[in-house]
């Protein structure tokens, strides 16, 4: 599969055909990624957006030399990831999904002795560590133990050991994966101050409001294959909708509404997820007030309406015919 | 086509040969030479924080046992190995069981228990193997570190296992045979540590220090020499199985006048284990990491 949107500059990240199959003992084996194609850009911030189980993990797994390709090749900053697996880590840093912090360590000897094994010097490592917790507002906490971090300094933490080395490419994978809103705010801003630093970044999501905010372009992933790759804004307007209508039928007669929503003139897509019935209209301000007349004419009772711009998950929807969240 | 072979494959078509190991070469570079020495100096640090927890469950065995066999029962008039005599031979023979006893149960203490937690929900093994070196030789850093432990465990335990005997123990030290046996019994239990804690599912733990390290200790020749195990034929060939035979046989030889296995069969078998369980260890840990 080739995207149009192929970078042309000198990718930092680039996949070809890159394939993991998990054999399985009992059962069909899985392909959890399926020929994957895609490059990086220097300076972008990349986001794999989909559902668990798309593959976003593995492909992470296996651009960070934590998971064997089954077959197809993987380049991070012109090297083959599996070929020379110690100079690819040299070259990135990687916030999984669960904490891998050093619990046996404080929060400062976690980030110094990162350094260590990245080869600073005990002194140059002390100085990084003490710089790092300022600027990522750990700084009170140097002495604490991993365990007494809160969830969002636990994951700032392993942001601020990731970025120690001066990676060219920061791998974050769900970052904001349990986080309260807050905290999640919070990460949100170190990640854009990273990206104004030029930090490369590939982050994997399934949080479309967080590829929509934070990425420069997006692969939607679903079953190991990119089903689509742009920028968001290119993503939301090849809906050719200005607007998502979200209706919820009474009576839980989600299929039917929507079949019958979908012979309205003026809806580009209709889709029935999670008890709501999305339309996307391709002009709301004269396709709304009708669109209700519509579905009242066809003997639906709407007991709640809401509209907003089409986001990522109304693409998500267009392309699978099913929620993010499933 | 097997693992092994597609990632033959595949590095045949990045140019580059096959060589065994993944990044395994002639010399490795600087960088992981310096990340190699960082995760020890790491492990040392963590000991360091921890050295009163490292230091208790280091004596608390050898300190009971010796107290009770070594001084109680003799004082009770209830001997082990007899009176007189058959005592000194017994605290005599002791000592050096005591302190293969510390080197194993230390190197396994040392590098099974942290591998429970690091392969355990987190995988805080992750952050270890994203540091610039090859996972095999993380994994022989654990080794190492795991040796580093059990060789000041057994210091540890000499005075204990010297002084407390209410009987005297007649040490007669070779040199030669300790400064070669000691450093091949410590990799050994830290080998040991690695294969158990990568073959065996982290959950498993707790049941394997009940079902194989304790048995391990009690048939390891510790408590008497494999000698006299001539009594009792079967048990004797039996006990072979047990890498503990060989540390505290060894340690029996370097320094003690009680006969002791042959040499030949005690370094034959010390290097041979040691290699085996390395070898079991570090593909155990590769296979658990790689997915």
């Amino acid at each position: 599969m080739s995207h149009p949107t192929e970078p042309t500059i000198e990718a930092v990240i680039r996949t070809e055909a890159l394939t993991k199959v998990y054999a399985s003992k009992s059962g069909p084996s899985v392909t959890a990624v399926d020929h994957l194609d895609l490059g990086v850009r220097p300076g972008e911030i990349f986001g794999l957006l989909g559902p668990n189980g798309a593959g976003k993990t593995t492909t992470v797994g296996m651009l960070t030399t934590r998971v064997v390709p089954t077959s197809g090749r993987a380049w991070v900053g012109g090297v083959d990831v599996t070929a020379d697996p110690v100079a690819t880590k040299l070259m990135i840093g990687v916030v999984p999904q669960v904490s891998t912090l050093d619990r046996a360590l404080s929060v400062w000897e976690n980030l110094y002795f990162h350094g260590r094994y990245f080869g600073m010097g005990a002194r140059e490592a002390r100085r990084a560590a003490d710089e790092t917790l300022e600027r990522f507002r750990l700084a009170d906490r140097a002495d604490a133990e991993i365990l007494e971090l809160s969830g969002g300094m636990a994951q700032r933490l392993m942001i601020a050991r990731a970025i120690l080395h001066r990676p060219r490419i920061l791998f974050l994978d769900e970052p904001t994966a349990g986080l309260d809103p807050q905290s999640r705010l919070a990460l949100w801003e170190v990640i854009g101050e990273l990206h104004a630093d030029g930090q490369t970044i590939l982050l994997t999501t399934h949080y479309m409001e967080e590829a929509d905010q934070l990425c420069d372009r997006v692969a939607i992933m679903d079953h190991g294959r990119i089903l689509a790759l742009d920028t968001p804004a290119t993503l939301k307007r090849s809906l050719g909708a200005d607007t998502e209508v979200r209706i919820t039928p009474d009576g839980g007669r989600v299929q039917d509404m929507a079949h019958h929503l979908e012979r309205f003139d003026g809806a580009q897509g209709v889709s029935a997820t999670d008890g709501v019935v999305r339309v996307y209209l391709r002009d709301g301000k004269t396709g709304l007030a009708r669109l209700i007349a519509h579905a009242d004419a066809g003997g639906f009772g709407i007991t709640d309406v809401g509209i907003t711009e089409p986001s990522l998950e109304a693409v998500f929807i267009n392309l699978t015919g099913k929620d993010l969240r499933e | 086509m097997t693992t092994t072979e597609r990632r033959a494959a595949r590095r045949a078509e990045a140019g580059q040969p096959y060589r065994g190991w993944p990044g395994l070469r002639a010399s490795p570079t600087k960088g992981e030479v310096v990340a190699f020495r960082a995760l020890l100096i790491r492990d040392v640090q963590v000991l360091r924080k921890t050295f009163v927890a490292f230091l208790m469950r280091t004596v608390t065995q050898p300190l009971l046992i010796v107290f009770v066999f070594a001084y109680v029962f003799p004082k009770i008039g209830q001997g082990v190995g007899g009176s007189g005599a058959g005592a000194t031979l017994f605290s005599t023979s002791l000592m050096p069981g005591l302190i293969g006893v510390a080197v194993v149960f230390q190197g396994i203490q040392a590098v099974t228990i942290p591998l429970v937690s690091e392969f355990g929900y987190t995988r805080e093994i992750e952050d270890r193997v994203m540091a610039p070196l090859p996972i095999w030789a993380v994994a022989v850093g654990k080794i190492v570190s795991g040796a580093i432990q059990s060789g000041l465990a057994a210091l540890i335990v000499v005075p204990f296992a010297l002084w407390i005997p209410s009987t005297p123990v007649h040490v007669d030290l070779n040199w030669l045979a300790l400064v070669t046996v000691a450093p091949l019994a410590c990799v050994l239990a830290g080998a040991l540590g690695l294969a158990i804690g990568t073959r065996a599912e982290p959950g498993q733990i707790p049941m394997v220090f009940g079902i194989i390290v304790i048995p391990m200790t009690m048939l390891g020749a510790a408590y008497y020499p494999w000698e006299r195990l001539d009594a009792i034929e079967w048990l004797k060939w039996a006990v072979l199985i047990n890498p503990l035979i060989y540390i505290s046989e060894g340690f029996r030889m370097a320094l003690t006048d009680i006969p002791h296995m042959s040499a030949f069969g005690i370094y034959g078998a010390l290097v041979g284990f040691t290699i085996g369980l390395s070898w079991l260890g570090i593909s155990g840990f590769t296979k658990r990491v790689l997915a």
